[in-house]
């Protein structure tokens, strides 16, 4: 492959590259090596501590953190169960249903969160919440990330169903199943792998959100990111850093779980 | 024929798919404990066919008929017919007697008795020892039987066969042939087998249904689908064949005269009541003698010579262009002619036929 066209060859790749990862995970590795830091300065260096991780757990903010790490975790789950479902009825729906009309138009909905801009959604759902006067609280936050959540869920899952022939199905069909038995007992294992991997997916997705998070929460609820933002106005601490190492950790626990998760799906055919 | 003998009775299927017709009236019946072939090229409407009587197709017009009783309208659930699919579809989830087991109970068996029943099946096909195993720790050869056992382990009353040989390898797939001709006599179940594959047609059915274009074009026993071709269609597409372009002069009851490249008169059997003009007389490579030009049938000059080990092909061309294919057993007190030599051919009387379009 060392042909003319290999990347690798071209003028100013190396420095493109460097440039690139530097950008992108300098700051991430500044947080999680400060967060270690004995100092409470954020940019002098005074040795290796767990001090704020401990701080993070029993210091004079534990409480509040506590409290938003909980509503994000029921959120997460709430939000990742409601939405991998309505994904996985929707893969099966696009890819069983053979061709119908509008078959273009319904994928292009359910991926249209994606294309949309975070701030219009989070003003849009603000606006509905209001207008059909639904209090703001935990509520508006997990019907909003359950509807974000969705395409991310859809994407694995229907990656999935597209690799499952259809004669499956038949097969246990042909075998005296009826359909409902057909898709529980054949097709429903056979998903799981991508219905996981969704599911994670959606979770870490929810977990992270703040920007709609922020405008369709109510007064006084707060999720991890919100609390750690407000946190934040009023200067950084270093435990600031050490929950947000702990996020960063949690998250590339559950991406690469679900990235696993759905490569082990694929290699056993 | 008594009703009660017949399996699967086919009657006038019409499917349609938009604007293409798939099958146009189609009627066949199936025997009890028959070995019966639906062959044609792909697109011929074999394996519409057999999704049909499965039930993952259903039909716009006709019947289908199981044991005298209607089956238009029921789920493929519902049918007392078990399919062998094409690649398979063994659930990579459940081990293999799991898979065996399934349609067992589905059907409401016992687990024991599914069990024993499994386990009996397995022993059919010589898997019993594979039972605990995954079907993607099988070999493609193993994995075809444990479909085999699955289809069958629910004591179908007809066996669907959707070209189970074709994911084997060429070797692989002759001795699987004599197995399941095997099968089906001991289970004496009627087997519904597609192909397009003309040899595994001949060696294993009792009976043939050619297929073509959504029609079936002729129905009957390997030999008589082989021998007695009714259309040029049935006699190109099983076997190998010369087609000769032949002037009829009469045709009296199933025997024509005709007039052959080159002026000479030949009496053959005719498939049907054909118009007199021209027509095409269908003449086996195999069924050709070689002899001395002049007094022989056809005189022709030879163009080439493939070794096909049990046989030796000849390409001769006749004067009017026309090629042919000839060929000689191979044997050492065979006289191959060489090439640009000129030869005379002698075809056998009863075995060249005057065939419909």
């Amino acid at each position: 492959m060392a042909s003319v066209t290999d990347l690798r060859r071209f003028p100013g790749f190396l420095a493109i590259t460097l440039t690139c990862l530097v950008v992108l995970y300098a700051p991430l590795i500044v947080v999680a090596v400060y967060s270690f830091n004995a100092s409470t300065s954020i940019t002098n260096w005074g040795g290796f501590s767990l001090t704020w991780y401990v701080d993070v757990f029993t210091g004079p903010d534990a409480p509040k953190f506590q409290r938003a790490a909980i509503n994000s975790l029921i959120i997460a789950v709430c939000a990742a169960v409601a939405a991998t479902s309505i994904a996985t009825a929707a893969a099966v729906a696009m890819t069983r249903a053979g061709r119908f009309k509008g078959k273009t138009l319904s994928f292009a909905l359910i991926n249209l969160p994606l294309m949309v801009p975070e701030v219009v959604t989070a003003v849009a759902s603000l606006v509905f919440f209001s207008a059909i006067g639904f209090t703001t609280g935990l509520l508006t936050i997990l019907v909003a990330h359950i509807v974000f959540c969705i395409p991310f869920a859809y994407l694995p899952i229907s990656a999935r169903m597209q690799s499952i022939p259809d004669t499956y199905e038949q097969a246990a069909m042909d075998l005296y199943a009826t359909p409902r038995q057909a898709f529980t007992m054949v097709l429903l294992p056979l998903m799981t792998p991508g219905i996981l991997s969704g599911f994670l997916l959606a979770f870490i997705i929810s977990l992270d959100d703040f920007l709609i998070t922020n405008f369709v929460k109510g007064a006084g609820v707060e999720t991890l990111p919100t609390a750690i933002f407000g946190s934040v106005k009023q200067g950084i601490k270093p435990n600031i850093m050490a929950i947000s190492t702990l996020m960063l950790g949690v998250s590339i626990v559950f991406v690469s779980l679900s990235w696993l998760i759905g490569r082990t799906g694929q290699n056993k055919k | 024929m008594a009703s009660q003998d017949i399996a699967v009775s086919v009657d006038q299927v019409v499917k349609h798919y938009g604007n293409f017709t798939a099958l146009h009236g189609v009627s066949l019946d199936i025997r009890e404990s028959e070995f019966f072939t639906l062959l044609g090229p792909s697109g011929c409407g074999k394996t519409t066919l057999l999704r049909a009587i499965a039930g993952f197709e259903s039909v716009s017009e006709g019947h289908i008929l199981l044991k005298g009783e209607d089956l238009t309208g029921l789920p493929p659930h519902q049918r007392p017919v078990n399919t062998v699919f094409q690649q398979y579809a063994l659930f990579p989830h459940m081990t293999v007697l799991e898979n065996v087991m399934f349609g067992l109970l589905r059907k409401g068996w016992s687990k024991v008795e599914a069990v024993r029943r499994g386990q009996d099946v397995l022993d059919l096909v010589q898997l019993a020892e594979f039972a605990k195993r995954k079907p993607t720790q099988l070999s493609g050869g193993q994995q075809q039987r444990v479909a085999l056992a699955r289809a069958l382990a629910p004591r179908p009353e007809v066996l669907l066969l959707d070209e189970p040989l074709s994911a084997l390898d060429l070797k692989l797939r002759q001795s699987v042939r004599s197995e399941l001709k095997a099968l089906q006599r001991e289970t004496g179940i009627a087997f519904i087998f597609v192909t397009h594959d003309q040899e595994e047609a001949l060696t294993m059915s009792d009976r043939i249904a050619v297929m073509s274009n959504g029609r079936v074009q002729q129905i009957g026993s390997p030999k008589e689908i082989y021998e007695a071709p009714v259309n040029r269609f049935v006699a190109d597409f099983v076997g190998e064949t010369n087609l000769l372009d032949v002037e009829i002069a009469s045709i009296d009851g199933g025997t024509a005269s005709v007039v052959l490249p080159g002026g000479t008169p030949f009496t053959c059997p005719a498939a049907t009541v054909l118009d007199p003009g021209r027509g095409h007389l269908s003449a086996r490579p195999e069924r050709i003698r070689i002899t001395a030009p002049g007094d022989a049938h056809l005189d022709a000059v030879v163009t080439g010579h493939t070794y096909l080990g049990t046989d030796i092909q000849l390409q001769v061309r006749l004067s009017d262009g026309e090629v042919m294919s000839v060929r000689l057993q191979n044997s050492e007190t065979t006289s191959v002619p060489e090439v640009g030599q000129t030869i005379g051919l002698q075809l056998e009387e009863g075995a060249a036929r005057l065939l419909a379009d």
